[in-house]
């Protein structure tokens, strides 16, 4: 079973690079049991979203 | 100060380069760009000034591009995407110090699990803060805590839009080092901005 600090780190790499298949699969299930995860997941998406605003604006 | 570019052709209104308004509007969103990726005035009005007289030096051929003002953005990347490369090589950042993950180790158990006042919270609708001036006061803290060579990875991936690996070929480091350090400007701003603002906005 994947760790979490193992899984933040998958889910902040996912943002920089396409996941295996395997490693896609195991984050998939480490998530459906981990509401931690789960958050630090929309957390990133969120930042992302955030630092996009940030160039539009500025541009 | 370096001198203000006037345009070639003032009274032609239909490109950026040729007409003053917009010349002066094109330049403040260039200036404020250069000023979020390397916080330094002088640094940013030099950077802005090369990119202009380059996209004004290339005569005509802008004329093709189909958005003059991408294409001196373009510009303006590459420029300071070599500022970047330059203060990297010069201040020799400690590339072990910037990949050490150990900051984070607290927030985690020994099985490497989340430790339960740690685990990150559900930031709700966190799109409404992205309205909100004292969110961006906050993010602007945020981003300034981090180490230098962490933010400039960061920038360049998140704010510039490179991709890590050629984040890594400008910077002369490897792609692991490269995924980590990223890795730990995003631990590090999701604490901040939990601790900073989310948090923060459940006691107001």
């Amino acid at each position: 079973m994947m760790s979490c600090k193992k899984a933040t780190y998958l889910l902040s790499q996912r943002m920089d690079r396409k996941l295996s298949a395997g490693e896609t699969l195991s984050l998939k299930f480490h998530l459906m049991m981990c509401h931690g995860c789960t958050n630090f997941s929309n957390n990133m998406t969120f930042l992302r979203k955030a630092c996009e605003r940030v160039v539009n604006d500025t541009q | 100060m370096p001198p203000t570019i006037s345009a070639p052709f003032p009274n032609d209104a239909d490109s950026p380069l040729r007409n003053e308004a917009m010349l002066a509007q094109l330049r403040r969103d260039l200036l404020r760009f250069a000023m979020l990726q390397l916080r330094n005035r002088e640094l940013a009005e030099d950077v802005v000034q090369e990119a202009l007289a380059a996209a004004i030096g290339a005569g005509d051929r802008f004329e093709q591009r189909a958005s003059v003002k991408t294409w001196v953005f373009s510009i303006l990347k590459n420029k300071i995407i070599d500022v970047f490369r330059d203060r990297w090589n010069k201040n020799r950042f400690d590339v072990v110090e910037a990949c050490d993950e150990s900051d984070f180790d607290v927030l985690f158990m020994g099985n490497e699990r989340w430790q339960r006042s740690e685990m990150p919270a559900s930031w709700g609708d966190p799109e409404q803060s992205l309205e909100n001036v004292e969110f961006w006061q906050i993010f602007d803290i945020c981003m300034n805590n981090l180490p230098e060579a962490t933010a400039r990875v960061f920038t360049m991936r998140e704010f510039l839009g490179l991709e890590a690996h050629e984040i890594c070929k400008e910077l002369g480091i490897s792609t692991s080092n490269c995924w980590v350090i990223l890795h730990r400007a995003r631990m590090s701003l999701r604490l901040c901005l939990q601790q900073r603002w989310f948090e923060e906005g459940e006691t107001k």
